[in-house]
């Protein structure tokens, strides 16, 4: 393995932010094997560095839509009863969450 | 004749003699299901009583159309299919293959379930897929694996790989699955059968469960090219509910299906054709490709340069959407919760942990590392540059033919635990089909052959909008040679 490999390379802290900002809180053994894992799949995409893509736009959707619109209008929409009948907390015809303030 | 063998346009047929009735065909789908589902596991959930009342209703439009034929019947009409379990059925569980939405009831149907609705089709169940459509082999389901229907001991492909096994065991005599890398065409080449991925923007993605939103597109499986185009017809159509469905009207697509080909001018990308492919699918592909040119396609070679730049570009771009689709289950709204948990923080982490599975836990941390601060522009900027170049080659290409053909996956069937442990090679099993995605073209995959008694698929790709193009060139192979005929024993 070159040296620019290993420079590519996840640290075990990186991981760990990572998988903080993506709210899992992975086993010891996960945070290994993502470590080894993801790392090895990030060198692979190390080879597109050496593509220049300096005048190239990028591609985030291939069609030529820019904003759709619609009109601004009273619809029907499901019952509150639909929307909470897959809810694992509700309670007075709301979502129940964990208190986020004290 | 076994009923459940039929295509949908022999069932078609037998139903508007009146020699068979929905009821009937149901009823015979159902039984092969209870008799081989036990070995094949392509559905996560069957719903019989509901299927043989949807039978009855088509029953009754059939009755009613012979009283009164000047209102046409509508060429789904008590056909029985299957649905990749990532599309929203009302009533009815969607689980996506993961555990997280394992008791998930959608209060609607998807825009594709209900253009089949009003066709009268009969829906029978729901098939297992790689959770969240993640993965190439359906081993990704939460829940067990499917097998494919040829060698029980090897993988459909995936990630509907549900679909494409119960359609080759004759569980269903059409399937609906998504499409993203591949997630179509390369588990319809492993189970043999037919399988179509449609322009980005052709069909409704409302109430498809989103993957990555700028590649996912619903694509029919069929036993044969004109079931494909049937099943393409019933749900390509503008949607407002989706800001990229392309308000185009869909063509007649049974016209483009002629036997005639003469002139076709047919690319073969050479980049296509690369070491580490099996050598028995290169065989089976260039046979195919000799065929056509026999057919009177006019084939030659082209470059599509950047071909080797997709695999990485595609893993960084589908991750990165991921991430972004997939922060929705944190057990609030819906699945899989642990809200005994005092703190908020904790009950997201370990409702996340407990209810998602390896793969995409997996590309959730791939796609949020390569959207993180300070590795944006190398990795998911980067690669949506590459994507720009990818569809270049494309259209460069597609200025000289009309259609292209490559395999559609560089091996056969593999061994259900052979890619488990090793994601990259998993990944190259798409190395074929993500370009499409990325480009946002169309694409099939048609049987053109076996290896050591295992199916290989053929793809063609087509320009955006260029369906009838695709369907053409499949449809004169397919009727020139029969490979779609073969069934496996089971």
């Amino acid at each position: 393995m070159d040296k620019r490999s290993q420079e590519t390379k996840l640290s075990r802290v990186e991981v760990e932010h990572i998988a903080e900002l993506a709210k899992l809180s992975l086993t010891d053994a996960e945070k290994e094997r993502f470590r080894e894992q993801l790392s090895a799949i990030l060198e692979y995409a190390e080879m597109l560095q050496c593509l220049d893509t300096e005048a190239i736009p990028p591609t985030a959707t291939v069609l030529p839509l820019q904003n759709v619109m619609v009109a601004d209008e009273v619809r029907p929409s499901f019952s509150r009863e639909d929307v909470l009948a897959n809810a694992p907390q509700a309670e007075d015809g709301c979502f129940k969450v964990q208190a986020i303030l004290e | 004749m076994k009923l459940h063998e039929l295509t949908i346009h022999e069932a078609q047929e037998l139903l508007r003699k009146g020699e068979i009735s929905a009821v009937e065909l149901t009823q015979a789908v159902i039984d092969r299901i209870v008799e081989v589902d036990n070995q094949v596991k392509a559905y996560l959930t069957v719903t019989p009583e509901s299927a043989l009342d949807q039978a009855q209703e088509a029953d009754d439009r059939i009755v009613a159309w012979r009283k009164n034929p000047a209102n046409p019947l509508d060429p789904l009409t008590g056909i029985p299919l299957a649905i990749k379990d990532v599309i929203c059925t009302a009533g009815v569980p969607t689980t996506c293959g993961s555990r997280i939405l394992e008791n998930f009831i959608p209060p609607y149907d998807a825009t594709v379930i209900e253009h089949l609705r009003q066709q009268g089709a009969v829906i029978l169940g729901k098939t297992n897929m790689d959770e969240f459509a993640m993965g190439s082999s359906t081993e990704n389901s939460g829940f067990f694996s499917t097998r494919n229907p040829w060698d029980l001991s090897r993988v459909p492909g995936g990630s509907s790989g549900g679909s494409a096994a119960a359609l080759a065991a004759d569980e269903c005599l059409g399937a609906l699955g998504s499409d993203t890398g591949g997630s179509v065409r390369q588990p319809a080449a492993l189970c043999g059968v037919v399988g179509l991925k449609p322009t980005y923007g052709r069909v409704s993605r409302y109430g498809l469960v989103a993957f990555a939103s700028s590649l996912d597109q619903i694509g029919p499986f069929g036993k044969d090219v004109t079931d494909c185009a049937i099943m393409l017809q019933a749900i390509a159509h503008y949607d407002p509910r989706d800001s990229t469905s392309v308000d185009v009207p869909a063509p007649n697509y049974a016209q483009a299906l002629a036997p005639d080909i003469r002139g076709m001018r047919v690319g073969v990308p050479s980049e296509y054709f690369v070491e580490g492919m099996q050598p028995a699918v290169e065989t089976a592909v260039r046979a195919a490709i000799n065929t056509m040119a026999a057919l009177g396609a006019e084939v030659d070679e082209v470059s599509l340069p950047h071909t080797e730049y997709s695999l990485p570009a595609y893993y960084l771009i589908a991750p990165a959407e991921a991430s972004a689709n997939l922060a929705r289950y944190d057990g609030v709204k819906y699945g899989y919760s642990r809200p005994e948990v005092e703190d908020v923080w904790d009950a997201y982490r370990q409702t996340r942990q407990k209810g998602l599975g390896p793969e995409v836990k997996r590309r959730i941390m791939l796609g949020t590392y390569a959207l993180s601060a300070g590795y944006y522009d190398a990795y998911y900027l980067k690669a949506q540059k590459v994507r720009t170049l990818i569809k270049r080659d494309f259209d460069e290409a597609f200025r000289k033919f009309d259609v292209l053909v490559a395999p559609t996956s560089p091996t056969v069937a593999f061994k259900i635990g052979e890619k488990v442990d090793d994601p990259l090679q998993m990944y190259l099993s798409d190395v074929f089909t993500l370009s499409l995605n990325l480009a946002g073209i169309c694409g099939i995959s048609i049987p053109c052959g076996f290896a050591d008694g295992l199916p290989v698929g053929l793809q063609v790709m087509g320009d955006a909008f260029a369906e009838e193009a695709v369907l053409r060139l499949a449809y004169a192979y397919e009727q020139a040679t029969g490979w779609h005929l073969k069934k496996p024993r089971l």
